[in-house]
């Protein structure tokens, strides 16, 4: 029985059922339009540019349709190893800021949560400069002169100076210092989330701290682990700055090679080509990792001794 | 969903196969203290608790009790003090090597495990065979009446399923000595006061040790074979549960525990009085001076308009008018202002004698027996 007082109006068993659910559709669609100028700047700023590109790199320098810039990617053996150069200066990348951010991390967790925010901060600074003004200033410390080879040298470490830079140790150095926080953020926060008495249970049941890292809070902070290095190694497969400064030239990763194709070449249709295979193998990756990462979450510590 | 809390009011399962009885350990603590600033979390806590005994610490919260668990745990280290269980000194072994179990306050069950995984991770570190692990884990689980829940996963549990969980993990090693901080305090109120009982009853089939932290006095009341009432970092008061309401040696303790209502009374060459009347008390008044009157308000049996006395001779007579009364379901809870003009609280049953002419403005009448009234020192 409907209220009486509601029947009052309208005969119809479902009085002002129409007027709600016009409010309801005019609140969805009010919500809608809040989307709108987003939506207006990416697909004027970028999805139309990248299908334009995408357009540029199946035609030939004539103008006509052609597949020649991708089998071209495939026989040249420079351009096999520029992304052969690409995957290995990631990778090693992603494992350095995996090996330096999760110790980093951890230490950050354990502490009060105010000084935490604070020590925070000074992981976030070097985000707030200019990504050019931290690669010089690392060419300004790691070159034959530069700060650390002259202090080596000076305090008797060294007697020659170490090429640190112009090489892949320099651009590792620079990707390093430029992805940590990206390795950190993530870890931190999925290690903040983990209950410590989970911890405290696991010593409680008989296990050594070593034991209770390896079966609780490793599998526990997968996540902030696993997003990390992915975020890292996906920023790292599009580096330009830091290789083309600390890199000397003889760090020729996807990025620079573009680069060159179109200042060097004006070759828009090569360059195009580059930029497309990269994009494909990066979601590719994405889609890779997920599924691999998914699952390694899932199996979890059972598998331990 | 078939299970959960339907058959939970039957209790232990009486079929499930019994655990070898395990062995359980005294434990002694002797002048542990434990500072947190200027501020002492334990200050020289000296306890006895007996083999195979349930002892809980209550107190409210900052009291120091769960600082105290948790030293018996492994995972506070007290700044000085022993600490033994049985004749093993554990003051400084890690928690790893103390062998204890632990019924954590929000389960901490391992979110990235199902449940036989969780209730098996001791017998996992201690490498126990496969096979054994598993008769063990489903022989606990049936033990809290979750047998065949082994596969599901933490989050599909309901509360008092995790509860359970956390309690057969705690115990599926046989530990000695088994440790819980305010297990039932996440659960509502029916659930917990049906697994008190149940509780209780585990305690008894498996006979180890068990230290129980909660601040909840009536849960205390229910289970424990001793209570000790922990305040500002000390124990104030270690008694049975009947010992600790009836003879409350503190203000604190009266107030803390069940209702009360403290009046001051003066003690002059043995004869106590609530103003000018004189009081027939089996407490001993000891010396001259000021002290207060605690009286329980389910003690105070209402007299009958015009009857003098009727039960004992020895009962004192209070008399008054009633200010409020309040009717709550199983009784009435009358405020009632004496003659000698002390506020009074009275719990009495609704069917009882005259309960029925209780009106605020009303005189009334009250009994309070020689043995009901408490004499405590003046704070």
């Amino acid at each position: 029985m409907p209220h009486p007082a509601s029947t009052a109006p309208h005969l119809s068993a479902q009085p002002h059922a129409v007027a709600l659910r016009r409010a309801g559709q005019r609140e969805q669609i009010g919500l809608l339009l809040l989307i709108v100028p987003a939506f207006v700047l990416i697909a004027g700023t970028m999805l139309v540019p990248v299908a334009w590109l995408f357009h540029l790199s199946f035609l030939s320098d004539e103008g006509r349709w052609s597949l020649e810039h991708y089998l071209r990617m495939w026989t040249q053996p420079s351009y096999l190893r520029t992304f052969r150069t690409t995957f290995e200066v990631s990778a090693l990348t992603t494992g350095l800021c995996i090996l330096l951010g999760y110790p980093l991390a951890y230490w950050l967790s354990e502490l009060p949560r105010r000084t935490a925010n604070l020590c925070m901060l000074a992981v976030l600074l070097p985000l707030w400069t200019s990504i050019l003004v931290r690669t010089y200033a690392w060419l300004v410390l790691l070159q034959r002169k530069g700060l650390i080879n002259n202090w080596g040298i000076g305090a008797g470490w060294w007697d020659e100076p170490i090429a640190l830079v112009h090489n892949l140790t320099g651009t590792l150095i620079g990707m390093v210092h430029v992805m940590l926080p990206f390795m950190v953020l993530p870890l931190y926060s999925a290690m903040r989330a983990i209950d410590r008495d989970l911890l405290k249970a696991a010593a409680n049941l008989g296990a050594t701290p070593a034991r209770s890292f390896w079966l609780v809070f490793l599998p526990l902070s997968m996540p902030g682990l696993a997003t990390g290095a992915l975020i890292v190694f996906i920023m790292s497969l599009g580096f330009y700055v830091t290789p083309a400064v600390l890199g000397g030239g003889k760090v020729i990763m996807v990025a620079n090679q573009i680069a060159t194709d179109i200042e060097l070449f004006f070759n828009w249709g090569a360059a195009s080509a580059l930029g497309a295979v990269l994009l494909a193998t990066t979601l590719l990756c994405i889609e890779l990792a997920r599924r691999l990462l998914g699952a390694a979450f899932v199996a979890d510590a059972r598998e331990a001794p | 969903m078939h299970l959960p809390e339907a058959t939970v009011a039957s209790g232990v399962q009486p079929n499930a196969p019994p655990m070898t009885t395990t062995a359980s350990l005294p434990i002694t603590i002797r002048q542990v203290t434990k500072r947190y600033g200027s501020m002492h979390a334990l200050d020289h806590v000296d306890l006895d608790i007996r083999s195979g005994e349930f002892m809980t610490l209550l107190g409210p919260s900052g009291s120091g009790k769960t600082t105290l668990l948790s030293v018996l745990g492994g995972f506070t280290r007290p700044d000085a003090g022993s600490l033994r269980f049985g004749d093993r000194e554990v003051v400084t072994t890690p928690p790893h090597e103390r062998g204890v179990g632990m019924v954590f306050q929000n389960y901490a069950l391992f979110p990235h495990m199902n449940v036989a995984d969780n209730v098996g991770f001791a017998l996992r570190l201690r490498q126990v065979a496969r096979a054994e692990q598993s008769r063990r884990v489903e022989r606990a689980l049936e033990m809290v009446q979750l047998g065949g829940y082994g596969m599901r996963r933490v989050d599909q549990l309901s509360g008092g399923q995790r509860q359970r969980v956390a309690l057969a993990r705690a115990i599926v090693f046989e530990p000695r000595i088994l440790l819980m901080d305010e297990p039932l305090s996440a659960l509502d109120k029916q659930l917990r006061e049906h697994m008190q009982i149940e509780l209780r009853q585990l305690h008894e089939q498996l006979g180890m040790t068990t230290v129980y932290v909660t601040h909840d006095q009536r849960e205390a009341l229910t289970m424990s074979d001793r209570i000790a009432v922990i305040h500002q970092g000390r124990i104030v008061q270690l008694d049975t549960p009947r010992a600790l309401y009836d003879r409350p040696v503190s203000r604190f303790v009266a107030e803390f525990i069940g209702e009360s209502t403290l009046m001051p009374v003066t003690v002059e060459r043995g004869v106590v009085r609530l103003g000018s009347q004189p009081l027939t008390l089996e407490a001993p008044a000891g010396a001259d001076g000021a002290r207060h009157l605690m009286v329980r308000p389910e003690r105070l049996r209402l007299l009958p308009a015009g009857e003098s006395g009727g039960g004992d001779p020895t009962d004192n007579r209070l008399s008054g008018h009633v200010r409020t009364v309040v009717f709550q379901g199983d009784s009435l809870l009358l405020q009632v202002t004496l003659a000698q003009g002390h506020g009074l609280s009275v719990r009495t049953g609704i069917r009882e004698a005259g309960a029925a002419a209780l009106q605020p403005g009303a005189p009334i009448s009250l009994a309070l027996a020689a043995r009901d009234g408490v004499l405590l020192a003046p704070d």
